[in-house]
């Protein structure tokens, strides 16, 4: 049977619509090139809205000290001396003037009494420095570019779940998806393609991400053949909600802490004092992360298996002003009034470091024609991300990628649909619908729970080799999985397709753990419980006849010149 | 509690023309909201059941629909609040497009409508705005466009009009108490958005899972000062002789 599908043409197809999506389709429409934005949610709802705490960029309106010199070495620093050198320093550069643009586009920061933006403290930045609006950053900053894409009549597709990147001659040359709400199925040919899907968060049990954060970006690239880096890298935010279970991961942004929350264990202790006698409660995420675990291990946890976070000394008004959405969370999903009465926290899986290996400046990945950005993107935040980079990242990498596109659109030339693989992939998805699948979310129940289980922020090779014998025994299984229906607005289907991209970031997240025999930022293994400068390297990951294949490079050396801003590592 | 009896409003449009609401026992499980029940019927019972969600967390606004018909976010609505008996329904307002699930596109074509937030002319950068003035945007821009608001408008829901609905309203309050944008969209929102239509029966700011007080702080703004735009004859003067905006930045 012939199958029908709609073609849609454009000079380049950005597939994401959180931030980095929307400011990449915003860079090419404003260098006057064709632009297609798709998206598996609604226009508006990506994971970006759920950023809390703010922006880090170094404006140095509080402390008037910082400059991008030190947001670059702490950036260094943090991500434990395997970020890519490069991003990290055009991060550092250009995140004030992604600030600044925000203002221009018409979002709202709170100020300091002089009229300034007020940047408020966050874990392991040296100064203040997260420019903020209350704790809904995220959401003032979706609905800000929201509405620059709209005025700019961007053409996009939302509730668009793309399900390959097709490939001509060694070249990404356009994608093809599924449009929910009416079932039909569409090919997008563009001279350059961009990735920004976000992470993967929810291969995890307990995570504070989204239902879309499924790693669909990382299968995408992965199948299509490029190149992915640091997968091992996840970063476990210290303090996701425990209770009630329903809302379980869900997050508690560390402007908490910023503000000046304090952790304490069961017996009253604020156990910090003994990890982190400097920072405290404001160290890197890893640290304090594997801080709460220990305590909570070690039987100092509360009732539902947390750890206390406490900011009632500030007084109601305050935590009220300051702290919105924490208070209303809090009081409407568990009955709990923050301004009189302590958080239960727990770790809980928030962002991966890793991604798709790009190039800092064009964020061009190894596939020629293909550009990555955000989350979905590696690099920039090495073994652990700092709080804030993410809301810079996007902006800063989103914005570059566009370019880096348009640029490689301009010299491309039209590559004309390739019908038979088109067909083929629909022949793929088709293939799940069927009368006696076995049910797609009894897998994913599966998997997220053996990563959830063995590949957890504290890892052993024992516990590794038993996530990979579940993802392998699953992969064998996954033909068997499909659901009835058809392809309109199908959930059941869409989990079928999930479920393929999330076993491919699951194996590559637990088989370079089992690599990296050290430990280093987010990345903590028992059996290797030190760092080792053996590991100042990123593992590269790819597919090859063989299955999943890994390379070990040496991380790129920074020049003589960038080593003064950050401290030298030491063993 | 006992078992959740979930009714489910079903519909599909490709196999038949109306639809129908289909009852599940859901076992209950302590501090759940109802997007945890009806997932539980998606992912144990039926996968083909159609909704939308995503942070469940309250802060997307995907999840609207009509909880024993009242327009409320399923992730945001406790089980133990409404008792065991519970049913689910699409918003109204909108066109369906599978079980849950519903067409909201019309509201990005309004929302192109909306003159987007323009800067004063000739203000230094960066930008100084006093605090105090960053607070009167701030209730407006906490809409996370759930659009519940307008499922329970009457106006949007059973009348042919040019109204564009609460949501828009806030929308464009958000950009007029902007400290520094330069325009007045009351008027626009008089003569394009239908805003005499509100009779003011606060049923939006009742459903907002944010809180804002959308015909108070809202619409009546806008409609006072369309009011006096238009009508008030000392504004008509001062109107003629030079915006009220331009005034504002000497």
């Amino acid at each position: 049977m012939e199958e029908s599908f709609k073609v849609v043409k454009t000079d380049v197809l950005v597939i994401g619509a959180g931030g980095a999506g929307m400011r990449a389709s915003i860079a090419v429409k404003d260098a006057g090139l064709d632009v297609v934005m798709v998206s598996k949610s609604l226009l508006g709802k990506a994971h970006t809205v759920m950023a809390e705490g703010g922006i880090a960029a170094a404006l140095g309106n509080v402390d008037p000290q910082d400059n991008w010199t030190v947001h670059y070495g702490d950036i260094i620093e943090e991500g434990v001396y395997i970020s890519n050198w490069k991003m990290a320093e055009i991060c550092a550069k250009e995140a004030p003037d992604r600030v600044f643009e925000l203002e221009d586009y018409g979002a709202l920061f709170d100020r300091t009494p002089d009229g300034r933006i007020l940047q408020r403290a966050f874990g392991a930045h040296t100064y203040r420095r997260l420019c903020h609006v209350g704790d809904r950053t995220g959401l003032e900053i979706i609905k800000t570019l929201e509405d620059q894409v709209l005025h700019r009549d961007i053409k996009f597709f939302d509730e668009m779940y793309i399900t390959k990147v097709v490939v001509k001659d060694g070249k990404a040359c356009g994608a093809i998806g599924i449009k929910m709400n009416t079932g039909e199925f569409h090919y997008f040919e563009a001279k350059s393609v961009i990735i920004a899907t976000g992470g993967c968060g929810r291969v995890y049990k307990v995570t504070s991400n989204s239902w879309e954060s499924t790693g669909d970006g990382l299968g995408l690239a992965y199948e299509a053949g490029a190149v992915l880096k640091d997968m091992e890298m996840i970063q476990f935010h210290p303090t996701g909600m425990v209770y009630p279970p329903g809302v379980k991961g869900l997050l508690i942004t560390e402007a908490v802490r910023g503000e000046g929350g304090i952790l304490l264990n069961s017996k009253g202790e604020r156990y910090m004092l003994r990890y982190s006698p400097q920072k405290k409660e404001l160290d890197a995420r890893d640290v304090v992360a594997r801080a709460n675990y220990k305590e909570i291990q070690e039987g100092r946890g509360t009732e539902h298996g947390g750890v206390y976070l406490d900011i009632t000394s500030k007084g109601a008004d305050y935590i009220k002003h300051k702290l919105p959405a924490m208070y209303m969370q809090f009081m409407e999903f568990a009955g709990v009034d923050i301004t009189k009465e302590k958080m239960e926290v727990a770790p809980t899986v928030h962002y991966q470091m890793g991604g798709i290996r790009v190039d800092a400046e064009t964020g061009h990945s190894s596939l020629e024609g293909l550009f990555a950005a955000g989350e979905v993107a590696s690099g920039l935040h090495g073994a652990n991300r700092l709080g804030g980079n993410s809301l810079a990242d996007i902006l800063v990498f989103g914005r570059r990628a566009g370019e880096g596109a348009v640029a490689y659109a301009k010299k491309a030339n039209e590559t004309g649909a390739d019908k038979k693989a088109i067909e083929s992939e629909i022949a793929r998805i088709r293939s799940f619908l069927k009368k006696d699948g076995k049910n797609p979310y009894e897998f994913i129940d599966r998997l997220t729970s053996a990563m959830s289980d063995h590949v957890g922020i504290v890892r052993t090779r024992e516990e590794l080799e038993k996530a990979i014998t579940i993802i392998e025994q699953l992969k064998q299984e996954y033909r068997e999985v499909g659901t009835l229906g058809s392809v309109r607005y199908n959930h059941g289907l869409l989990g079928c397709l999930e479920l393929g991209n999330m076993l491919i970031a699951a194996e590559a997240i637990t088989r370079a753990a089992i690599m990296r025999e050290e430990s280093r930022g987010a990345h903590a293994r028992i059996d290797f419980p030190k760092k080792d400068k053996n590991w100042l390297k990123n593992i590269e990951i790819s597919k090859s006849d063989k299955g999943m294949t890994f390379n070990v490079v040496p991380v790129q050396e920074m020049p003589a010149e960038y080593k003064k801003y950050a401290k030298p590592e030491e063993y | 509690m006992t078992d959740i009896n979930l009714k489910i409003y079903r519909y599909n449009p490709e196999e038949e023309s109306t639809g129908k609401f289909v009852e599940y026992k859901v076992p209950y499980v302590d501090g759940m909201v109802v997007l945890d029940a009806v997932r539980y019927v998606q992912e144990k019972i039926d996968p083909t059941l159609a909704i939308r969600w995503n942070c469940k967390a309250a802060k997307c606004g995907s999840c609207s629909a009509e909880i024993n018909n009242k327009p409320s976010l399923m992730c945001k609505t406790r089980v133990d609040s409404i008792g065991n008996n519970i049913s689910v329904a699409p918003m109204g307002a909108y066109p369906n497009i599978k079980d849950l699930v519903t067409d909201i596109s019309v509201n990005w074509s309004i929302l192109r409508k909306i003159p987007k937030f323009t800067p004063m002319e000739g203000m230094e950068k960066p930008w100084r705005i006093h605090p105090g003035d960053v607070e009167r945007s701030k209730e407006f821009k906490k809409c996370i466009e759930c659009f519940l608001c307008q499922d329970v408008c009457h106006v949007v829901r059973e009348h042919t009009t040019n109204y564009f609905g609460p949501r828009h309203m806030v929308k464009a309050a958000s950009m007029d108490m902007h400290p520094l944008d330069a325009l007045d969209r009351s008027e626009f929102l008089d003569d394009e958005g239908g805003i005499g239509f509100c009779n003011i029966t606060k049923c939006c700011q009742d459903v907002c899972p944010e809180h804002i007080h959308i015909t108070d702080n809202a619409i009546i703004q806008e409609k006072e000062r369309a009011a006096d735009l238009k009508y008030d004859p000392i504004a008509m003067l001062i109107k003629r002789r030079k915006s009220r905006k331009e005034k504002v930045v000497k």
